[in-house]
């Protein structure tokens, strides 16, 4: 009697979409995982037999070194500073170039398209590479990880940017041409004023993920907390390790704080 | 002070927009150009200050070819036409004050204006601008705060402040309800009979376009069907430009 009536209702509807393309999707997705780990020799195996190592590290980290807090104080600042600056220059960077690469700001695209290809191409390298690269043309130090940050902070805030500008109200633009605006004054009338507060929460956002990234670049000698990493791994001072990986936590989870009010203030 | 020679404006697809237009406009008219959409009315507009390109034909504001006018000259020339939107086209983010102020942008060096390095003379030109739309109390204000109808009344500002010699206005009151669009067309009209500013206006409602106009210009497909005095403009005139009896929807009941 039930699935009789439910067979009336049923009548007449459309018949529902087949999910074979749903299951051929995920069968794709588990070859893909599942050759993967055959590839790169994963073992569950290994896992297992590693898991015990892990426990040790743990056991070694805890307590962390309390007195070491006070030597690494002047790293840790100099990190932030290291951030800070190369996040400035490469925002600085970032805004004439986005500009440059914003098809409504420009209409030619043999000024877009070469920009976009710059941007494109400083963003697929990875900040510990540019770092590397620093490194070795200006020596051991922040300097070439001010460089790295610059260039990486640029790449990210430039491409959030960019888009952005594409999305703005024609409107205002439309108005500056038709007072008899020039190009520069119509960009600073009609388009800066409708981007300005999107622009300064890219910079802070790049400016967190900075002193993340930051907090790394001295694995190879590009100044900050990183060397000391290096340092007290190597000479298995686990529990100073976690000295350093407490403060960075602790500093890190600050400004992202800070910096995510100041982003939602800033709408 | 506007004069059309011979207009034509042909689209990349083949549409014709303008059909070889010959108007000529004298100062302190207030013209009111009716049409169905796509009957060419805003893009007759919009070659008046080039926002489009004519393909044919040349058009001549305040004595000098706009057509023809390069760089500087058309920034000029431009400066002397102050233009009203539909959607206001204001920056919503930005205080009415400075909404206003960039009308002035077309009359001081660049990079004035990249500082925004406004003189005196210009605050207190933005300000009378307001005090004639009625609202100076708002020129703190941020630009989203306004309702549409005090929106287009900054946008008229901008164009005083602009010290235009003729104002265009391009379907000014249509995102507006009957008592908004009153009151912005009786700002326009005040304009216009005071300091003699040219107005000419797209108009959807033609109950509106008879109220304020002193002359009417109807558009049918790109082509002038009709171009005369207010009193002219019959009912018969306007089923004519409209290819078929008025309808409900193009009367708006301001006039009323």
């Amino acid at each position: 009697m039930r699935t009789a009536e439910l067979k009336n209702q049923t009548t007449g509807m459309p018949a529902p979409p087949k999910k074979t393309k749903q299951h051929i999707t995920v069968l794709l997705v588990l070859l893909l995982v599942m050759a993967s780990g055959w590839q790169i020799g994963f073992s569950l195996e290994e896992l297992m037999s590693g898991l015990p190592n892990m426990w040790d590290l743990i056991v070694q980290l805890i307590p962390p070194n309390w007195g070491y807090f006070s030597q690494i104080t002047v790293p840790i600042l100099e990190t932030i500073r290291m951030a800070v600056v190369g996040t400035t220059i490469g925002g600085l960077l970032a805004a004439p170039l986005s500009m440059l690469a914003a098809r409504n700001v420009i209409h030619t695209s043999w000024v877009t398209i070469p920009c976009r290809f710059i941007l494109n191409l400083i963003r697929t390298l990875p900040e510990l590479l540019l770092a590397a690269i620093f490194v070795a043309i200006f020596g051991i130090g922040p300097i070439p990880g001010i460089f790295a940050l610059a260039l990486f902070s640029l790449g990210i805030i430039a491409k959030l940017f960019y888009e952005s500008i594409e999305s703005i109200d024609p409107g205002p633009m439309e108005a500056m041409t038709a007072v008899g605006a020039n190009k520069i004054k119509w960009i600073v009338f009609g388009v800066v004023p409708q981007v300005t507060s999107t622009f300064v929460s890219f910079f802070l956002y790049a400016f967190e993920i900075n002193v993340r990234a930051a907090a790394v670049l001295g694995l190879v000698g590009a100044g900050g907390i990183g060397l000391y990493y290096e340092q007290t791994l190597g000479f298995f001072e686990y529990d100073k390790t976690a000295s350093l990986i407490v403060y960075t936590l602790a500093v890190v989870l600050i400004i992202d704080y800070v910096s995510t009010v100041a982003r939602e203030k800033l709408t | 002070m506007i004069e059309f020679k011979n207009v034509s404006k042909v689209y990349p697809n083949g549409t014709r927009g303008l059909k070889n237009i010959n108007v000529k406009i004298e100062k302190g008219e207030f013209v009111v150009v009716v049409g169905l959409s796509g009957a060419g009315k805003s893009t007759l507009l919009r070659s008046i200050n080039r926002l489009h390109e004519v393909s044919d034909g040349e058009i001549i504001v305040g004595g000098k070819s706009i057509t023809k006018a390069q760089g500087t000259d058309l920034y000029r020339i431009r400066r002397d036409i102050g233009m009203i939107f539909q959607h206001f086209n204001l920056v919503k983010r930005s205080s009415v004050m400075r909404n206003v102020l960039s009308g002035r942008v077309g009359y001081h060096a660049t990079w004035k204006m990249v500082l925004g390095l406004f003189p005196k003379k210009d605050k207190e030109l933005a300000i009378q601008a307001l005090k004639r739309v009625n609202m100076p109390e708002k020129a703190y204000m941020r630009a989203d705060q306004l309702s549409g109808g005090q929106q287009q009344r900054v946008s008229i500002a901008r164009a005083l402040a602009q010290e235009a010699k003729l104002i265009l206005a391009d379907e000014p009151v249509a995102s507006l309800d009957p008592l908004t669009t009153k009151q912005v067309m009786d700002d326009l009209q005040h304009i216009n009979q005071e300091l003699g500013i040219t107005m000419v206006v797209n108009l959807h409602f033609i109950d509106v376009a008879r109220k304020y106009a002193t002359r009417i210009i109807g558009l049918k497909q790109g082509e002038v069907v009709f171009d005369g005095p207010v009193e002219n403009a019959t009912d018969e005139m306007f089923a004519e430009i409209y290819g078929r009896p008025l309808e409900e929807d193009e009367i708006m009941g301001v006039a009323r």
